[in-house]
């Protein structure tokens, strides 16, 4: 659906995207991932058309943005980070500009807006200007504007931002609605939004891709589990001693806890971190000592974020800081 | 394009733009002709237009300042870029909705002269082509005040700036009397303007090379042409001035000369700052 060849960006003499190359399939949601400043923004402004790129190429539904913008502008909807919405307007007034600009008429048009109207759940404020909306309302009023027209492709930048809790629920729940009919893409710096929401991620820094896979897949590859975390009532200094007496535990602290019990995280070198569970098991079985909890301590996502975004400083040029902070400073210049 | 057009006319009639801006040109055209047709019993309408075509200079930046200027404060202009339309049609648009607008209060004022001639005799054929010329004319100025309101975000700065450049060519037949017309003032002035060119090249590309490379072959035609032929020079800091006045040409329509060379320059600045304003739209584009 989406093919990003060697696409590069550069304002001057920072590049703020450079040599993204990925292709997204047709359908399912798309967590676009990386840290501020990392070229999310830049990259879907690209994709939809709304800045060019200094090289490569980006195809939706094989038309190229740049080459047949009209084409391939029709199979996308497109909510910017900041919803482009006209202060002064109704929502339907403004749905119905947008429509019109998308080239839907008469009883399509009407017929449409209604759909998207109840699909963001704005019943409510229809007929209210929009610059007395809740914030919540205009990020809705955003998206309806990018699902008008039916587009195949559905591009979100952080739609979540700047939202309370119920309303960060809303919006999610709308962009797994989405997700059956479309194929979305929306930019996330909360890995556990994206972590909840996405069949695929997409995880960028500093302008390159480091990651694109399935969110399970990301975490077994990346990260093997080596950590337990256990609870016994034996006391901290019993509980010390026995786990002192197992082999491959690189890394051991024992807390004693208000209600008597203690708890322990221990770390292993085994590959296989159940051989250390059955070990810890028959140690305390054979004390007569009562394991009450025992977790394997699973990687997140937010571990392997770290490891893939800090893994390489030496290529990372400039700081990720600096870079938010020229990006900045360009948009205000524009 | 029309939904563009559309759209725009629906934000002007919503707002006060439309109605403040045929409000002022009504009645200032209405002054007009109180003093001349009625307390001076005069049936020429044309010295009216004449006599109103300075409310250019305010109505006109107020009417486009916010035209682009608008779209790139509130960020509207990314919703523009990533609907299947060309920002040609974004301007093309959004000028017709400002035609519109200017050619509404256009339609009363081309009653005017009817009304006169139950009274008296009115050389029709002047008026209206004075009416038509005067359309035209504000049409190139509304083409330039877009220009203008593309190159910022700030409304207040476009307007400042639009009032400025349309006051300086309503003046600029008169000041090119007080300018030197030696070819030493002649290639002062082309140096001026050559830097100020530069600086616009600068502003539009964003590279200083191309800019200075663009000075420098300037400059060097210039001296060129000094050496060349020095008493070519001479006189033509004036006579640029007077060949870039708008008003100045409505006076050949308001002495009676339907003028077709007037009418086809008024056309050429129209589509001149129109494609400029693409261009700088496209421009934000690249940067």
């Amino acid at each position: 659906m989406i093919e990003i060849e060697h696409l590069t960006k550069r304002y001057g003499e920072h590049t703020a995207v450079s040599d993204l190359s990925f292709t997204v399939e047709s359908g399912g949601i798309y967590g676009f991932l990386g840290p501020n400043g990392a070229g999310k923004s830049t990259t879907m402004n690209i994709m939809t058309g709304c800045l060019s790129a200094t090289e490569g190429r980006v195809k939706i539904g094989g038309y190229d943005v740049f080459e047949q913008p009209d084409k391939a502008k029709r199979l996308i909807g497109y909510l910017p980070e900041q919803p482009p919405l006209y202060m002064s307007e109704t929502p339907e007034e403004y749905l119905r500009f947008v429509g019109e600009a998308k080239g839907l008429r008469g009883a399509e048009l009407a017929g449409q807006i209604e759909e998207v109207i109840r699909q963001t759940r704005l019943t409510e404020v229809r007929r209210r200007r929009i610059s007395a909306l809740s914030k919540g309302y205009k990020q809705r009023v955003g998206i309806a504007q990018a699902l008008l027209g039916n587009p195949a492709v559905i591009i979100l930048d952080e739609p979540t931002v700047g939202l309370d809790p119920i309303q960060i629920i809303e919006i999610r729940d709308l962009i797994k609605e989405l997700g059956r009919s479309h194929t979305v893409i929306f930019s996330s710096h909360i890995l556990s939004e994206v972590q909840a929401l996405c069949d695929q991620i997409i995880m960028i820094a500093k302008g390159k891709l480091v990651a694109f896979d399935r969110p399970e897949n990301l975490e077994k590859h990346l990260l093997s589990p080596n950590e337990i975390i256990l609870t016994t009532d034996a006391p901290a200094d019993e509980a010390l001693v026995l786990l002192n007496g197992i082999d491959h535990i690189t890394d051991l602290s024992v807390k004693e806890e208000s209600d008597g019990f203690a708890t322990a995280h221990i770390k292993t070198d085994l590959s296989d971190v159940y051989t250390l569970s059955r070990a810890v098991f028959s140690a305390f079985a054979a004390a007569g000592k009562v394991l009450l909890e025992m977790t394997v301590k699973k990687a997140n996502l937010e571990d392997i974020f770290l490891e893939l975004t800090d893994s390489d400083p030496a290529e990372a040029g400039e700081p990720v800081k600096d870079a938010e902070n020229t990006e900045e400073s360009e948009a205000a210049e524009e | 394009m029309t939904a563009v057009l559309k759209h725009e006319l629906r934000g002007y009639f919503h707002s006060l733009t439309a109605y403040v801006f045929g409000a002022f040109l009504l009645a200032f055209v209405g002054i007009g002709a109180l003093l001349y047709n009625i307390q001076a019993a005069v049936s020429n309408f044309e010295f009216v237009l004449n006599f109103s075509s300075l409310v250019f200079v305010v109505i006109v930046p107020i009417l486009t300042m916010r035209v682009l200027a608008e779209e790139r404060k509130q960020r509207t202009d990314q919703l523009l870029y990533s609907l299947p339309i060309s920002t040609t049609q974004v301007v093309l648009g959004k000028y017709l909705a400002l035609l519109t607008v200017y050619l509404i209060p256009l339609c009363v004022i081309a009653v005017y002269p009817l009304i006169f001639a139950q009274f008296g005799d009115v050389y029709l054929l002047t008026s209206y082509g004075s009416i038509l010329a005067f359309f035209v004319m504000g049409a190139a100025l509304i083409a330039l005040g877009v220009f203008i309101s593309s190159l910022t975000d700030n409304q207040g700065f476009a307007a400042g700036i639009g009032i400025a450049v349309i006051l300086l060519n309503y003046y600029s037949v008169s000041l090119s009397e007080y300018v030197s017309s030696s070819t030493f003032g002649s290639v002062a002035a082309l140096c001026v303007l050559i830097l100020a060119f530069g600086a616009i090249v600068k502003h539009l590309t964003q590279n200083e090379h191309l800019a200075y490379a663009v000075c420098l072959v300037l400059a060097v035609l210039t001296a060129a042409a000094c050496f060349l032929d020095g008493n070519g020079l001479e006189g033509l800091l004036p006579a640029v001035m007077t060949r870039l006045s708008l008003f100045d040409r409505f006076h050949s329509f308001v002495n009676g000369v339907f003028d077709m060379t007037s009418i086809v320059y008024y056309g050429s600045v129209i589509v001149f700052f129109l494609f400029l304003s693409v261009q700088s739209l496209e421009k934000r584009r690249y940067n």
